[in-house]
């Protein structure tokens, strides 16, 4: 299983973050990703090891370079438990706020 | 820049055969009556979840030996319309005392008719829960927290 923790501090450091949201927006190349940070190249490929290595993100080969991509399967997964739990919960919630009043306790 | 991106909140929404305020209401005051059992962080079944219906109270649950969990913090209470709150569960499934460090929770009422309602949940900035994640990483085992409690709560789905 993924670890989520691992994920959540790989988005601790905010240049990590700030590429994993540029990421998000769209996928791009390190060189891209280059341009819209004030860091070097060579930390930004820095920074995308540690987001592909805690699958925040993938890498999928075009031509000579790579282009990342949000990984589905990462932070989604701490997202995909709390989508199951506000589900149940709505679901429970819709049953009681229907209820007729006089039939509760 | 974007800051607000997707996968770090969840959206749902639901409509409800009730009137806003009644829907508000229930909410707000029966919380602990629909909210997911498992849902637990005390070492024992709770006894009562407690949903203080003001600025600066909070949702705590209670255990049946009387220790108590508060897990939100209420930033915002405006009946029958809107409330926001905080979610103060780390990644390690413990309270999280740093409010920075906390992602929130927005739950949106809207009347659609005199009997109806369009109930709108926004859980954001998930993201937060990891500021300074690094610090406290080799003192997480690996087999406890979110991990164990998704594996948890699968087994419970495929129970259910």
């Amino acid at each position: 299983m993924t670890n989520t923790n691992a994920q959540l501090a790989a988005l601790g450091d905010p240049t990590r973050r700030q590429i994993f949201e540029l990421i998000g927006e769209r996928p791009r190349s390190v060189a891209e990703i280059t341009r819209e940070v004030t860091v070097s190249q060579s930390a930004v490929s820095q920074h995308l090891k540690v987001l592909r290595e805690t699958r925040l993100v993938r890498a999928e080969p075009k031509g000579a370079s790579n282009i990342y991509h949000i990984d589905p399967a990462g932070l989604g997964q701490m997202r995909a438990w709390l989508d199951r739990f506000w589900s149940k919960t709505l679901a429970a919630y819709k049953v009681a706020v229907e209820q007729p009043p006089e039939e509760q306790q | 820049m974007n800051t607000h991106i997707p996968i770090a909140s969840v959206k749902q929404a639901i409509v409800v055969e009730a009137p806003i305020e009644r829907a508000f209401k229930v909410f707000t005051e029966d919380f602990g009556s629909f909210k997911p059992r498992e849902h637990n962080l005390l070492s024992v079944p709770i006894a009562e979840t407690v949903f203080e219906t003001r600025v600066g109270g909070h949702i705590y649950d209670r255990g049946v030996d009387g220790s108590e969990c508060r897990w939100a913090r209420v930033l915002a209470f405006e009946p029958p319309h809107r409330v926001l709150l905080s979610w103060d569960i780390s990644p390690r499934w413990q309270v999280e005392t740093d409010p920075d460090k906390t992602s929130e929770w927005e739950v949106r009422f809207i009347a659609e008719t005199e009997r109806r309602t369009r109930v709108e949940l926004e859980h954001r900035h998930l993201d937060r829960h990891g500021q300074g994640w690094e610090s406290e990483r080799d003192g997480v085992a690996g087999d406890h927290g979110w991990p164990l409690y998704l594996q948890r709560y699968a087994e419970l789905l495929r129970q259910a």
